[in-house]
């Protein structure tokens, strides 16, 4: 199925969001913002635990810029504009949570950039801008991959194998949308 | 012209497919280069630092990126063996990096990336970076 084949815009997103379920379930988010125990102990929370945390928040907060890039880009039509805004939604939770986190932990989060570096003059049609997306997806999702193993506490590497696979799950959807194969491969690396 | 003896020619043959096979893949090293684009870009920074450059770059030494101490005071200098190193556990080689990533484990994997970087140094994307932040 394509998604640009679809012969009604409102009918190829609603088959779209149907069949992927992208509507976070909210597991990341109890996850993480759920451990007020963490909380409570601190001063015991691991360093790089929160460093982690932080690298994460900083990318997922580059990634809302991202998606508002490609928002007010007017290059995005209905309903390739609706997803990048529920994408944007996803990273906004992510962010949040994360950040929250940090403070709970005893850790300054991360802020966002005043300016983000993009390749704007890169970005020239709604293809251009999807893989920009699905580029930072990708990335993301090796990003996760490679932050799991490496948490102390193993409730916050499960939490962040919770992003990891909605990642995949916008990766895969982008890459539909660009009419590529969705899922190529068994596995992520 | 000397023939040349048959067994001579075979270890000839042989040592040839072998060098061109260990050659690094700097298309595969590409694909590898993919997992970092979380954080990375080549001609600007980002999560991370721009990549354009990083052979012969003195670790945390891009003007405007805001490096941790420990990689600031890491004393490192970009090379195939420090960046080895460092892709195969970050967090190992310079504890206290942000770069939490747990590392590259396939050593192939690591000089195609390597190789992909130092090729890619010599494209126009990276002969015109973009400027770095104040």
């Amino acid at each position: 199925m394509s998604f640009f084949l679809m012969p009604n815009p409102v009918a190829a997103r609603r088959l779209f969001l149907g069949r992927s379920g992208l509507v976070l379930s909210g597991a990341a988010v109890a996850l993480l913002a759920g451990k007020d125990a963490l909380a409570a102990k601190s001063g015991a929370a691991d360093p790089q635990d929160i460093q982690i945390l932080n690298t994460a928040l900083g990318a997922e907060l580059e990634a809302i810029a991202a998606y508002q890039l490609g928002a007010e880009s007017k290059l995005l039509q209905k309903p390739v504009l609706d997803l990048a805004l529920t994408f944007q939604g996803h990273h906004k939770e992510h962010a949040d949570v994360l950040a929250k986190t940090v403070v709970k932990l005893g850790g300054k989060p991360v802020l966002a950039k005043a300016n983000y570096n993009f390749p704007i003059d890169q970005l020239k049609s709604q293809t251009d801008v999807l893989k920009f997306a699905a580029r930072l997806e990708q990335g993301a999702v090796s990003a996760y991959l490679g932050a799991v193993p490496l948490f102390g506490n193993r409730d916050l590497s499960k939490a962040a194998a919770s992003i990891l696979g909605d990642e995949a799950m916008h990766w895969a959807i982008l890459r539909q949308a660009l009419g590529e194969v969705p899922v190529p491969s068994a596995f992520m690396s | 012209m000397t023939p040349c003896r048959p067994w001579l020619a075979g270890a000839l043959a042989l040592l040839a497919f072998g060098s061109v096979s260990a050659a690094p893949d700097t298309v595969h090293g590409e694909q590898v280069y993919a997992r970092c684009l979380a954080c990375h870009a080549l001609a600007y920074d980002r999560v991370g630092p721009r990549h354009c450059g990083l052979l012969g770059r003195r670790a945390g030494s891009l003007p405007g990126f805001n490096y941790s101490e420990a990689m600031k005071n890491s004393r490192i200098t970009w090379d195939e063996k420090t960046l080895d190193l460092f892709l195969a556990g970050p967090l190992k080689t310079v504890p206290g990096s942000t770069m939490t990533y747990d590392g590259i484990a396939d050593p192939k994997d690591r000089s195609d990336l390597i190789a992909y970087l130092r090729q890619v140094n010599k494209t126009p994307e990276c002969r015109t970076p973009m400027p770095a932040k104040p």
